[in-house]
């Protein structure tokens, strides 16, 4: 059974920005799913619409179900309880705004306190200990201020930040950008590790397909609010049947592959505003292989079997 | 095209406007300094400048509110009326003027400093904590007595006293814009020092520096009000500093002659207000951090 | 005959040695990839080879001649600059219009200043171009952004672009577009390019040579399909087993972050984080690695890497 489920879940930002277009996926304990797209895709908007995380003048439509609770008609106490212990989020960017007067020690142990307010300070201070052993630093950097670490080893704080109450679904917005194809390499194994250690629910989320790729179970790809795309992720990776995920796979080529030599993939145009979206399939002015009825008809998510899903007209004639 | 460019800077234009007046109270302030701004304008016309002359007064000293003489007169004669909205004018002038040097001064010295950084920003840093530390008073009375009671001297007592302020808010948006990759583009493209300076950093100063003119106008009006008020005004050109001091040197608050105290300080505080509340929302409108914070 | 080269090039600050003594070079119609991980001294690099910073050993030489730092102004036009993140690399208050001239005005370029800033903004694939004139940058997307920045630079007809991460900001459909520019400038002007990147895909995608930085040296360098088919030093075997596409080998992750460089080990400075050299070496090779002194990589076309394995 999905830990997560999201139901046709869409998002409306104030002024009528229609960010998120319907969107249903799953996830269930010890499963990776990847989120691809670029960016203002409504990636961040899906992972804070998870946790009742969105400004107030944003309008909601679906559901949320954690655990078969739908979040949406949680009381505040519930939901308060919900966030941290069930559910938890490692936000985009978010290495950059620890607080830059407060150990890391101090800041991991915030949540903790405030969930278990019986935990006493010693035993708060053990289990950071732990925490920062789980995400590959020695315990004793807990004494160290934000400025004191690399980009690497900040996104590491963050993530035993989120791990603090112990939570079965890890939402992770973004967690590589930004840092080196090493340090990636490095953050990347420490999430799939704790995927298997601690039988977590992992959704990453990231504009990189190859990263997602080769790091999930699954993967959705997103275009303008709406999956366009979803499979087995290296399925969808190496053979993709919407036009979209193809050109997002072939933006990082592989290395080696002669058929990349001198010829960078990529997409003409750029990608569309939620508030000013074409008709049809909102991908067709920039899709190769657009044709006439793309630009008036409504393309829906239409199944493939062997669990693929494909938002495009000319999905089933196969690659 | 300059046409369209015409059409783009008219919406810029209007887009601001539009953000300023969303500001009710600066509208207020706009109001009254356009108010004044008018009376100092038409001076002449409203009021007959030889009614200024303390050899032509021939109304009696120290009369109360009139018919012809509608805020009394002074220990001369002479239509307090006639000597406020003169008063606007100098004030108003003194106000402007002062400011223009220590904007010009600040603007130069901080952008400067800001982006030679080392020795030329501990020097700057340096002298204007050394202004701040100085109570403006005493400096201004010495430097007024020095160089003698002239409109002009006022002037440039005022605007060199005030230039620290500004100095240091160009000084630390400088050196937030000196670190942008622009800059750096910039002297890749082969611009040197003055290019930078007058092309990318100016234009990124100007905004708070605007902001902060009409803050600075009116402290260098209360300024202008208090050097006057304690003497070292021109005599020949009356300002509302100068009514008062008028007032108070011959015992007119004493004797409840509220008509010789009260507009002067009125105008004053009113004024004041007005730069205080215009500037304030500029500040908010040309600052997107403030806007943000909002 | 190189159109830019350093020479024993050494950039410090303090007491890092953010590049330590290396030799490079970029033929004209070349492109080299510059790669490597954060802080390893790439960015320090290409300062020094655009005469933003002034190396504290070693020479830049233009067109086989040291460069002459009094006469900058001129070098500027021979070399230019495409930065990392467009959005930022643009003043926020100039058109694209006053962007694009911005060079030409610096250099009082004869012309008519309206034709030549079209003629570049088309170069750069921004067509019709009278319809960027009077944009601002908030009004254009990641992509175009980066567009003008290129037609900034390519106004002053340089033979040689230095490209500091140029799509590291962009988004994935949108990246390919932009290094397709930077190939047909090549192919078109003959453009000489250094990209600067942490990312080997982009330089199988585009790049004639590679030259792989760690901790300020260069340690491998050839050419591409070489470099990357057949790595020589363990490092870029390291960095190529992490690129997410050929995963499927066993990523050899290294621990750790490139380490400081105003403590550069003695010896070969990759050793600490060496995996051949914890596997375990023969005695006589392992020696070789604590103590020897490894010479700088010549600056010459063939395959070579700074390591006592063969
Ligand atoms: N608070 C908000 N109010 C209005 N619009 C918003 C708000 N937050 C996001 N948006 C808009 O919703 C769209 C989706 O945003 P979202 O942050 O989910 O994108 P994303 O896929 O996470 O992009 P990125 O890769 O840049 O993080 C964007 O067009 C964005 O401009
Ligand atoms: N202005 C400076 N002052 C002091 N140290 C500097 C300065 N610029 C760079 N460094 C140091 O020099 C080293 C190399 O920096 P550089 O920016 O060249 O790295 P890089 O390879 O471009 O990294 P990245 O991929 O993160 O851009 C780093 O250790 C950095 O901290
Ligand atoms: S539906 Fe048409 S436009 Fe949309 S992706 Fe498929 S082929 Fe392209
Ligand atoms: S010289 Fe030795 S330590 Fe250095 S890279 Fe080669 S094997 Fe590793
Ligand atoms: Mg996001
Ligand atoms: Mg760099």
């Amino acid at each position: 059974m999905s830990l997560l489920e999201l139901r046709d879940l869409s998002v409306t930002y104030a002024g009528d920005v229609p960010a998120v277009r319907g969107v249903s996926l799953g996830v269930a304990p010890g499963e990776v799913l990847g989120v691809a797209g670029e960016s203002g895709c409504g990636k961040s908007t899906i992972s804070n619409a998870v946790l009742r995380l969105l400004p107030k003048s944003a309008r909601v439509g679906g559901s949320v179900l954690l655990d078969g609770e739908d979040v949406y008609e949680m009381s505040f106490g519930r939901l308060r309880a919900v966030r941290w212990a069930t559910a938890s989020i490692v936000f985009q960017g978010a290495l950059h705004s620890l607080n830059a007067v407060q150990t890391i020690g101090r800041q991991i142990a915030e949540p903790i306190l405030l969930h278990e307010p019986k935990t006493s300070r010693k035993a708060a201070d053990l289990r950071v200990g732990e925490l920062l052993e789980q995400v590959g630093l020695p315990a004793r950097r807990a004494k160290d201020y934000p400025h004191q670490l690399s980009g690497g080893q900040r996104q590491r704080v963050m993530i035993a930040l989120a791990l603090a109450c112990k939570p079965r679904l890890l939402i992770a917005d973004e967690p590589t950008t930004a840092l080196d194809v090493m340090v990636q390499a490095q953050v990347l194994q420490l999430l799939t590790g704790l995927v298997k250690d601690l039988g977590l629910a992992l959704v990453l989320i990231s504009h990189d397909l190859s990263v997602l790729g080769t790091t999930c179970d699954r993967v959705a790809v997103m275009y303008a609010g709406k999956v366009v795309e979803e499979g087995p992720a290296s399925v969808v990776f190496d053979d993709s049947r919407h036009p979209y995920s193809g050109a997002l796979a072939g933006a990082f080529p592989r290395v080696g592959d002669p058929r990349f030599r001198y010829a960078p993939a990529g997409l003409a145009g750029d990608p569309p505003y939620p508030g000013d979206l074409p008709p049809g399939c909102s991908f067709h002015p920039r899709c190769p292989v657009a044709f006439d009825r793309c630009v008036s008809e409504e393309v829906e998510l239409l199944d493939l079997g062997a669990g693929r899903r494909a938002a495009c007209l000319r999905a089933g004639e196969g690659s | 095209m300059t046409a369209i460019a015409w059409q783009r800077r008219r919406a810029t234009a209007s887009r601001f406007w539009a953000d300023f007046r969303s500001h009710r109270s600066a509208l207020v302030g706009l109001g009254i300094l356009l108010f004044f701004g008018l009376v100092a304008v038409f001076a002449s016309v409203l009021a007959d400048p030889a009614g200024l002359d303390v050899t032509k007064a021939t109304a009696p000293a120290h009369a109360g509110p009139s018919g012809d003489y509608w805020l009394g007169t002074d220990q001369s004669g002479r239509s307090v009326l006639t000597l406020l909205i003169h008063g606007t004018r100098v004030s108003l002038i003194v106000g402007l003027a002062a400011t223009a040097i220590a904007i010009v001064i600040g603007t130069i010295l901080g952008i400067m400093a800001g982006f030679y950084g080392g020795w030329a920003r501990s020097t700057l840093m340096g002298l204007t904590d050394w202004f701040l530390v100085i109570p403006f008073l005493p400096l201004a009375i010495v430097m007024a007595t020095v160089l003698g009671a002239s409109l002009l001297n006022i002037i440039i007592v005022i605007g060199v006293t005030s230039w620290p302020g500004t100095a240091r808010l160009v000084c630390a948006q400088t050196l937030s814009v000196r670190e942008r990759p622009y800059l750096e583009r910039a002297r890749a493209l082969g611009g040197g020092d003055w290019h930078q300076m007058t092309r990318h950093i100016l234009p990124n100063v100007m905004p708070l520096v605007l902001a902060h003119v009409v803050l600075t106008v009116s402290v260098a009006i209360l300024s202008e009000t208090t050097l006057s008020f304690l003497g070292l005004g021109d005599p020949t050109r009356p300002s509302w500093g100068y009514i008062l001091d008028n007032a108070y040197g011959t015992g007119a608050m004493s004797n409840g002659e509220w008509w010789f105290v009260l507009p002067p300080g009125l105008c004053v505080v009113l004024v004041v207000l007005a730069f205080t509340l215009v500037g304030r929302a500029l500040e908010a409108v040309l600052n997107p951090r403030l806007r943000e914070g909002s | 005959m190189s159109a830019l080269a350093a020479r024993g090039v050494q950039v410090r600050f303090g007491a890092a040695r953010a590049v330590d003594g290396v030799d490079l070079e970029i033929g004209s119609g070349e492109i080299v990839a510059l790669v490597g991980e954060s802080g390893c001294g790439k960015s320090s690099l290409a300062r020094a080879l655009l005469g933003l910073v002034r190396p504290s050993q070693g020479t830049v030489d233009c067109d086989d001649r040291p460069l002459d730092y009094r006469r900058l102004k001129e070098f500027r036009r021979h070399v230019q600059l495409v930065l990392q993140d467009p959005s930022g690399s643009l003043n926020p208050r100039h058109t694209v219009y006053e962007a694009v001239a911005e060079g030409l005005r610096i250099h009082k370029v004869p012309g008519d200043e309206r034709e030549l800033v079209a003629a570049a903004l088309s170069k750069a694939g921004l067509r019709p171009p009278e319809r960027f004139f009077l944009r601002y940058p908030h009004e254009l997307s990641g992509g175009q952004l980066q567009r003008v920045v290129i037609a900034g630079a390519l106004v002053l007809e340089p033979d040689v672009l230095v490209a500091d991460e140029p799509v590291s900001s962009l988004d994935a459909s949108v990246r390919g577009e932009i290094l397709a520019l930077l190939l047909r400038l090549r192919t078109e002007l003959g453009l000489s390019l250094l990209v600067v990147t942490h990312d080997l895909g982009l330089a199988w995608n585009i790049a004639d040579r590679v030259a792989v930085m760690y901790l300020g040296r260069i340690v491998e360098t050839g050419d591409t399909a070489e470099v990357l088919t057949a790595p020589r030093h363990p490092y870029t075997k390291a960095l190529l087993s992490v690129v997410p596409e050929i995963a499927r080998q066993e990523p050899i992750v290294l621990k750790g972050e490139t380490p400081d460089p105003s403590r550069i080990p003695a010896g070969c400075r990759f050793r600490p984080r060496c995996p051949a050299y914890a596997a375990g070496l023969p005695a006589d090779l392992a020696d070789r690695c604590e103590k020897e002194t490894l010479p700088v990589l010549p600056a010459d076309r063939g395959h070579h890497a700074a390591c006592v394995l063969p």
